[in-house]
């Protein structure tokens, strides 16, 4: 009997530990996936603002058109709760994105605001991108100051 | 009995030498007399400075009302940046200009009490005459907040202000980290690194005293408000070049487009406003560590 009561109280216990550290390397790679694709496109833009790579117009519409994309991603199911870094390891994002979810949502929407400033002047000419670049990365930066933790 | 009475002479001697080494020490009431401010230069040290970076509210955008209220944890206790905006009753703005001067060269209130170093006076230590004068005189065009400043949360025995005056003793003096002969832009650099823009206190970690390790300037700290670490600037960290620097100054942007995130959001909104020869500065500077 006491041993039905401990293998059951184990088994509860190990159940238990999987239900709570439930697996979340697919909605990390996701959302890190997509940040990534954003940054390989900032570079583009950047690179160019900055004289480093040739202008090219139809390129620069590319990159900011790769952005608007990623900005339609519905955020939902890649920020499941239970994924910031206090819970799971692999992860800089922090509990307040979901304490204070109204917040993370206006500044990914102002991202895609800021990526949709982007995609009108892009092709454009050279000298609309420093300006551009300029609202992207306010939006990158008020985010990343709130909910993203230091490495 | 002639012993004790000869111990009770040092004893009381010694307490009393011990209370005027840890004596607040202002500046000469007409220390920055001759001197004229100039409120447009004093924009540039404002925000070379970061002061709103810590006291403007939590969470504003408002960045030139410094109302205070932002917390920072530490290892003695959390501190609570007080309203330092021109109001007369609840800010600064009943202070003289030496009394400013004092406050942020030598850590003393117009009362004669020390601040806690969490208001970083040991960089501060470093400005320039003509550079306290002009903030000053910015600081005049700045808009008042009638918030009331908040208590820090500082538990005994770092409560006692008293012992902040045997900290500075070990901690606070005026000199340069970066020694040698400098050309022109890496002592600007060096100012602006050193001096205004405080990145020691965060980028160098402290000793058990919660002072500046020196000996290992810049090489990145924990962070003191929670997980992560501060990173190291030294150029066997930090690989960048010169040109990344600045523009990660200016921007945000890292040169694999990464972007600031926490406390150093705040330093690229300031540095973003100031000369491309003052970023280019601090990152001559920063190549130049050891």
């Amino acid at each position: 009997m006491k041993k039905t009561v401990f293998t059951l109280a184990a088994v509860a216990a190990v159940i238990g530990t999987v239900a709570v550290a439930q697996d979340y390397s697919a909605n990390l790679k996701a959302r890190q996936g997509q940040f990534r694709i954003l940054a390989l496109n900032i570079g583009i833009l950047g690179g160019m603002a900055q004289g480093k790579i040739a202008y090219d117009a139809e390129a620069a519409q590319r990159a900011a058109d790769s952005m608007v994309a990623v900005t339609h991603i519905d955020p939902g199911p890649l920020w499941p709760e239970g994924s910031d870094n206090m819970s799971i390891d692999g992860t800089r994002a922090m509990p307040s994105i979901w304490d204070e979810n109204a917040d993370f949502l206006a500044k990914w929407g102002a991202l895609g605001e800021a990526a949709a400033g982007m995609q009108q002047v892009a092709a454009t000419g050279q000298e609309a991108l420093g300006p551009a670049m300029g609202k992207l990365g306010g939006a990158c930066k008020a985010c990343h100051d709130k909910h993203r933790a230091p490495e | 009995m002639r012993a004790l009475r000869w111990l009770i002479l040092v004893a009381v001697l010694g307490a009393a030498a011990g209370w005027w080494m840890t004596r607040a020490r202002p500046l000469p009431g007409d220390a920055l007399a001759a001197l004229e401010g100039d409120a447009v230069r004093g924009e540039a040290v404002f925000l070379a400075g970061g002061c709103a970076s810590c006291h403007a509210a939590p969470e504003t955008t408002d960045k030139r009302r410094l109302s205070g209220g932002q917390r920072f944890a530490s290892d003695f206790g959390t501190f609570v940046a007080p309203n330092i905006s021109p109001d007369p009753v609840q800010g600064i703005g009943s202070w003289t200009g030496a009394q400013f001067a004092s406050a942020l060269r030598r850590g003393v209130s117009p009362e004669g009490r020390h601040y806690y170093p969490a208001f970083p006076y040991t960089a501060y230590a470093r400005m320039r005459d003509q550079d306290v004068v002009d903030l000053w005189a910015f600081w005049q065009t700045l808009p008042a907040s009638d918030a009331e400043s908040q208590p820090h949360e500082v538990g005994f025995p770092f409560s006692v202000r008293r012992g902040v005056g045997l900290w500075k003793l070990l901690y606070l003096n005026d000199g340069w980290v970066m020694q040698g002969d400098l050309d022109p832009t890496l002592e600007r650099g060096r100012y602006l690194v050193e001096a205004l823009a405080h990145c020691g206190e965060c980028h160098t970690p402290r000793g058990p005293l919660g002072g500046l390790d020196t000996a290992r300037w810049l090489q990145g700290a924990p962070n003191p408000s929670g997980k992560g670490k501060i990173p190291a600037l030294t150029p066997d960290r930090l690989t960048w070049d010169a040109g990344e620097i600045a523009y990660y100054l200016e921007t945000g942007f890292t040169p694999d487009y990464d972007s600031a995130g926490g406390h150093m959001v705040a330093v690229v909104e300031n540095f973003g406003q100031l000369t491309a020869q003052d970023r280019a500065a601090v990152a001559a500077y920063v190549k130049a560590l050891p």
